[in-house]
């Protein structure tokens, strides 16, 4: 069996092992980034590249160590480095003496015929593309739930009556979803995870603050390469709310309902007419969308050098003052230390918590 | 008498102040941290208790800084706050209308933008020495000259000579040119002064709307020629509150005896507490590949605070 990994983003892992599984590879687990995934990172990457970039190297030589033969990740789109990092980490993979091959799928609509190809490398049981696409169906399903679960902890950890509850008991949880196969399992497993999670004793009536959570993908999705930023906040009595999940922002009927027909690149089309890269332009239309739900405040993760955000982020500053909404970016790279960060975020909550509870005037808001 | 208690344990200064119930500073204190918080909160506990009258009684107390959990833990504060929100809060004790702060200390510096008493904006640099105090502390002992005359002599200079870069290393290759040119001291001394200026609007104060009434505060803002060169670079009048330097302390003790009007009673420990062993130890966590390491902090051989894990495992004390 050949033996595969792929990148690790939050929980999506537990579905993507599945589904490889399924198709007849070894998995070798991505470990969630830590400081010998960075430091891996930064010894093997360039040193102006992205924080994504470098935690994926380190990722990729740890399961490189582990034995792992093939790479499978997905490309980007548009005008940004995304683009290259497939080819790129194989060259710097190979030259320090791991011979792995990575394979890039690229989004199947504009490469059809390539996708079905790379479909197939990744296919070592041979099975008909009708159990693949059974496979895959499945592999959605759980990602679904892992995103559902997720959103939850969003909801209740500013609300929870005991610090610590909602995250102690979605670890538990997402064990259940893990052990679940069949189609009826992973939806048994699944509802019974959101069931109990949501018995974690909280307060309905609780005021909690808002904050939208915009910026670049990988930053976003993998809680270590944020420090952690969603659990912070929830513990300092805010509810977030992540512009992205992997199965996507569609499914979230929340906003949708109230933000009418606006969607995020027509939001931002009076600011950033065209596809810049990476996810600048959603960053933007995002922030717009939040402001127009009554958000009470954004924040906008960036790695260090990504160009994209760099453009959205000044953007933002007049967005923040035209819609009225706090903006605060952070730009993460491997220095990036929690107790900064924690200053600043305080200092971000007081600040919309007094604007809330200001009577109503004219302050304007800009960017911090 | 009724009084409250702040304390603001950064990484250069440790700095103490004690406000009377009216809101006069009934006692003030600043002293080096020199990279032992704890040290410096004990030593500084002890000698504010010295300064303050008899009759008067701690009835809240709070804590800022980039130290504030472990003094907050070690005191009993009733208010851990930001530096940020600290800052803003003692601005607004002297000028009620402020609408921008700049704090500029010996190792970080912040702007802080408000509007109607709120915080609006506020940005913090806490990488780039070329916008802090460290920046004219390296100047001024190459020059030779105590930080002290540095503002006194910029004053007294009629042209600045422009001192080139965004960069400490740059700004004192720079200087070292200019001064073989053979430029009046002074005038070098008002550049370097411009240049730190400069390099604060650029890095902190990028995209912000600098509004009057304009306050300056932190230690930096003992410099006559930092006033002067910030008054010339924005157009507008600055404000220097009296007791610049420990304005964190100031909105601390603000902040707590807000806190204690809500709660109706103080954690404060009392001044006893200086007499009490404290340690510090730290150890690496191994429970998982983050290797965390953890810091702790004892009274009396009990655990009273713990910091540096990414996860709860430590919460419980
Ligand atoms: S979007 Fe940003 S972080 Fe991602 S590859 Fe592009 S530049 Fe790098
Ligand atoms: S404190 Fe938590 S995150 Fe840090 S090493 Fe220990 S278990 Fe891992």
């Amino acid at each position: 069996m050949p033996k595969v990994t792929f990148p690790r983003m939050g929980e999506s892992y537990r579905a993507f092992r599945m589904l490889m599984n399924d198709l007849g590879n070894e998995v070798i687990i991505p470990p969630r980034p830590n400081k010998k995934t960075l430091d891996f990172g930064v010894r093997y990457s360039p040193e102006f590249a992205c924080l994504p970039l470098k935690i994926l190297t380190g990722t990729y030589v740890e399961t490189c160590m582990s034995g792992a033969e093939l790479i499978i990740t997905s490309g980007g789109s548009g005008p940004c480095r995304a683009g290259l990092y497939g080819q790129l980490h194989k060259k710097i993979l190979n030259s320090i003496g791991f011979p792995v091959d990575i394979i890039v799928f690229e989004a199947p609509k504009s490469h059809p015929i390539d996708f079905l190809r790379k479909v197939k490398r990744v296919n070592s049981s041979r099975l008909s593309y009708l159990a693949i696409w059974e496979c895959v169906k499945r592999g959605w399903e759980k990602l679904k739930y892992l995103d559902d679960l997720e959103k939850t902890t969003h909801a209740l950890r500013p609300r929870e009556l005991k610090k610590g509850s909602t995250t102690k008991v979605y670890r538990e949880v997402l064990e259940w979803i893990d052990g679940a196969y069949a189609m009826k399992e992973i939806h048994e497993a699944g509802k019974e995870a959101l069931n109990t999670l949501k018995l974690v004793p909280h307060d309905t009536r609780r005021a909690v603050l808002r904050v939208g959570i915009v910026g670049e993908i990988y930053v976003l999705l993998e809680p270590a390469s944020n420090l952690e930023i969603e659990e912070t906040l929830g513990n300092l009595g805010v509810e977030v709310h992540r512009s992205m999940f992997l199965t996507g922002w569609t499914r979230d009927n929340t906003v949708k309902e109230t933000s009418g027909i606006l969607s995020v690149k027509e939001a931002a089309m009076p600011y950033i007419p065209l596809c810049i890269g990476g996810h600048g332009r959603e960053s933007v239309g995002h922030t717009i969308l939040y402001a127009r739900d009554g958000f009470d405040g954004v924040i906008q993760m960036a790695p260090f050098t990504c160009i994209p955000e760099i453009v959205a982020r000044t953007i933002l500053t007049r967005v923040s003052r035209e819609h009225n909404i706090p903006v605060l970016t952070f730009f993460l790279d491997e220095q990036t230390g929690k107790a900064g960060m924690s200053t600043r975020l305080e200092a971000f909550v007081d600040l919309i918590r007094r604007k809330k509870n200001a009577p109503v005037s004219d302050n304007r808001i800009i960017v911090g | 008498m009724k009084a409250y208690m702040g304390i603001d344990v950064g990484s250069v200064s440790t700095n103490i102040a004690v406000l009377s119930h009216a809101g006069e500073i009934l006692a003030d204190l600043y002293i080096r941290t020199r990279g032992r918080p704890l040290e410096a909160i004990l030593a500084g506990l002890t000698e504010i208790a010295g300064l303050l009258p008899a009759e008067v009684e701690i009835c809240g107390c709070g804590s800022t800084g980039s130290g504030r959990y472990l003094a907050g833990v070690m005191i009993g504060a009733d208010v851990i706050k930001n530096e940020i929100t600290a800052h803003a809060v003692a601005a607004s004790i002297y000028v009620p209308d402020v609408q921008t702060v700049l704090e500029i200390g010996g190792q970080d510096s912040k702007i802080i933008i408000m509007r109607n008493g709120i915080v609006t904006d506020f940005a913090m640099n806490t990488v780039c020495a070329a916008g802090t105090g460290s920046f004219l502390d390296q100047q001024a002992s190459r020059l030779n000259i105590p930080i002290a005359d540095f503002g006194e002599l910029a004053l007294s200079s009629s042209a600045p000579v422009r001192i080139a870069g965004r960069c400490t290393v740059f700004a004192e290759s720079d200087m070292i040119h200019k001064q073989q040119m053979g430029h009046k001291l002074t005038d070098i001394i008002n550049g370097l002064c411009e240049a730190l200026v400069r390099n604060y609007l650029n890095n902190v104060g990028k995209g912000k709307e600098i509004l009057s009434p304009v306050v300056f505060q932190g230690g930096v803002a003992a410099n006559a020629g930092i006033k002067a060169a910030f008054e010339r670079a924005l157009g507008l009048p600055i404000i220097i509150p009296r007791h610049f330097g420990v304005m964190g302390a100031i909105g601390a003790a603000q902040l707590a005896r807000e806190e204690v009007e809500k709660t109706g009673q103080t954690l404060f420990k009392g001044f006893k507490i200086a007499g009490l062993p404290y340690r510090t130890g730290s150890f690496e966590c191994g429970g998982c590949p983050n290797n965390c390491e953890i810091a702790e902090i004892y009274e009396e051989d009990r655990v009273i605070g713990r910091w540096g894990a990414r996860c709860q495992r430590w919460d419980v004390l």
